[in-house]
């Protein structure tokens, strides 16, 4: 259950840093897991080879990012603004490809794991007790989240970014520059999942298999409502609890002993979009022609 | 479509002609026999390259009908390869079917199970489809290793090569062959599908599903349909793949080849069955590029030695797919037309 718990805030993590995207800029960012994955790595490189103390490793691996995300933006999704769909969803594809290149190429691709090197807190509810690291990730988690949420409602930048997802043109003709509005969004992607990745890598161990992850996150982002942060965060804990359940009864009565936790995110995705297509909390959009 | 001037069409049957110049048919010609010659001049690395780029071609052109025309985007077409060849490789290895027979069977079931995954698509479309589509791809495959007494599972499962008249494919040479013609087989039928009423209705959902279904396109039946076509191509090259490398496993459909074939086709160009053929000649031959320069890049950096072979075929399939998507988005197939035009208008162009 508790484990289920952490997993499912790794998938909330992974699915805002997609739907902070989504809202502002109505792109599809399959790259979110590569993202992650990336600041798991940084994180490797700050606090055990370079042993840096844990805020400094935070703000370096955190202005990385922020650099990556301009640079993703200006270089890659701005030639696309106005592409179809599939143009987009290919882009950032290619763009985890080379992530996944690059993650090969400078730290081999491997396992890499730093326990016990960010603080802990101990919490024990009755006899459950709770593993110090899951409850940083999500205590860590739920700041960002609030933060995040704040900015979104109440700031003339969240307003800005939100009505930039409903109509760019329009935006611009008000005096928005959209432009800015599309590389703060991507930077702020990207740091929320560099950070989720540190805090991933602090827990579990990061490596490739983490865009995987990210794959399964979408789940999440479906079933959460596509537009929804808070239905990001719920649906995570949802579904990482059911996987777990999942996985600990139905593996031993299916014939070959297991996987389930694997592709069950893949068949709550089915099940969704046959029923339920804007998820549990997210907009119904009405097309015109 | 531009001809060359002095071309005159004086009926309707030359107007619909695929080839409608000599030089049209003579090029043809030429490349057929420089196609079907090739196992005589060329290495046999050669042809087991030219071989997965003929099954490759198949499976694209499945996908170029479903994404190209029909716009219902799919990154479940490995899946649907798989089914393909499971289906062929129980038939004749569990149950002694000649390859002829599983053949059709293995894609009609691929075109059923892509009916079932693409009911979604009468819903969503988009974003939410690919999802449908990915999901599909996960859940076939671990279907697939649920039924371990079947499918072999994780461990695969070994297939026999196709027989002709008591004649084993066994040599590379003759399997290049049979793939080559069921190749040219489907570049005929798929150039000829999209050019039906069908392929019109599929052009019309792509370019707007609801002024489509205004007009009178029944899209419950298109869609489906374009599903059903694009799994069958899927479903036929899945089953070579299966019977040329003469055993299957699950290994053989990674998720990422379902991605690549996207990819083939924004290289070549959406829409155009020309493209889908242009791209995954490309993009193999840059794979192989990689094969054979990633030793030579190890030795001279030899710190990374270790991992550049792998990370280099991931960075360049992503640069070259991000490169095309930014400078030519309408892939080769429009690049090579722009020439065409410049040469066929030479020295008077505007």
């Amino acid at each position: 259950m508790v484990t289920g718990f952490g997993l499912g805030m790794v998938y909330a993590l992974i699915a805002i840093g997609f739907v902070i995207i989504l809202k502002s800029s109505k792109a599809f960012n399959i790259a979110q897991g590569h993202f992650v994955m990336i600041g798991g790595y940084l994180g490797f490189t700050f606090l055990v080879t370079f042993h840096l103390p844990v805020w400094a490793s935070l703000i370096a691996a955190i202005a990385v990012a922020a650099i990556m995300g301009l640079l993703i933006e200006r270089l890659t999704l701005r030639p696309l603004v106005g592409q179809s769909v599939l143009a987009i969803i290919m882009m950032t594809i290619a763009l985890g490809t080379v992530l996944d290149g690059i993650a090969t190429l400078v730290w081999g691709g491997e396992y890499k794991a730093y326990h016990g090197v960010l603080p802990t807190l101990n919490l024990k509810v009755g006899e459950l007790s709770v593993p110090p690291e899951t409850l940083i990730g999500i205590i860590v988690s739920i700041i960002v989240v609030l933060i995040l949420m704040i900015i979104f409602r109440y700031t003339k930048m969240g307003l800005a970014m939100r009505a930039t997802a409903e109509d760019e043109q329009v935006v611009q003709s008000v005096g928005i520059k959209v432009t800015t509005i599309y590389a703060i969004s991507w930077v702020i992607a990207c740091v929320v999942g560099v950070i989720s990745g540190i805090l991933l890598g602090g827990v579990s161990g990061v490596s490739t298999a983490l865009a995987g992850a990210g794959m399964r996150a979408f789940a999440v982002v479906l079933l959460g409502g596509i537009d929804s942060i808070g239905g990001a965060i719920i649906a995570g804990i949802i579904l990482g609890i059911l996987e777990n359940i999942a996985a600990g009864y139905l593996d031993p009565l299916l014939p070959s002993g297991g996987g389930l936790a694997n592709v069950f995110p893949f068949i709550v995705i089915i099940i969704v979009l046959i029923f339920r297509p804007h998820g549990l909390f997210g907009l119904t959009r009405i097309e015109r022609i | 479509m531009s001809l060359p001037s002095g071309v005159f069409q004086q009926s309707y049957a030359q107007d619909m002609a695929i080839f409608r110049t000599r030089t049209h048919w003579l090029l043809l010609l030429v490349f057929l026999v420089l196609l079907f010659t090739m196992p005589i001049f060329s290495s046999n690395r050669m042809l087991t390259v030219a071989t997965i780029m003929g099954i490759s071609v198949i499976s694209v052109l499945g996908l170029q009908i479903l994404t190209g025309y029909c716009g219902q985007i799919s990154i479940g077409h490995a899946g649907f390869m798989a089914v393909g060849g499971y289906v062929s490789a129980i038939l004749t290895a569990k149950l002694g079917w000649s390859f002829w027979a599983a053949l059709p069977c293995a894609g009609l079931s691929a075109g059923v199970v892509g009916i079932i995954f693409g009911l979604p698509s009468l819903k969503i479309k988009g974003f939410y489809l690919i999802m449908a589509t990915v999901a599909a791809h996960f859940i076939i495959i671990w279907v697939v290793l649920q039924f371990y007494d079947v499918t072999g599972g994780a461990d695969g499962l070994a297939v026999p090569r196709p027989e002709l008249g008591g004649l084993v494919l066994k040599s590379k040479a003759s399997y290049f062959y049979l793939v080559m013609i069921i190749a040219c087989i489907s570049v005929y039928l798929a150039k000829n599908i999209v050019r039906t009423r069908a392929g019109r209705a599929f052009v019309a959902i792509r370019d707007n599903d609801l002024a489509a279904e205004v007009m009178g396109v029944n899209l419950w039946i298109y869609k489906l349909t374009a599903f059903f076509i694009g799994c069958v191509f899927a479903g036929v090259a899945g089953a070579l793949l299966v019977h040329y490398f003469a055993f299957i496993s699950t290994d053989n459909f990674p998720f990422m080849n379902s991605v690549w074939y996207l990819g083939m086709l924004i290289v070549g160009g959406m829409g155009s069955i020309a493209g889908a053929i242009l791209g995954t000649v490309s993009l193999k031959l840059l794979d192989e590029l990689v094969t054979v320069f990633g030793p030579t890049l190890a030795a001279v950096f030899p710190a990374i030695a270790a991992q550049a072979a792998a990370s280099l075929g991931l960075i360049m399939r992503g640069m070259v797919i991000i490169i095309f998507l930014i400078f030519e988005p309408r892939g080769l197939v429009h690049r090579w037309e722009i020439i065409k035009s410049y040469y066929r208008r030479w020295p008077f162009s505007y």
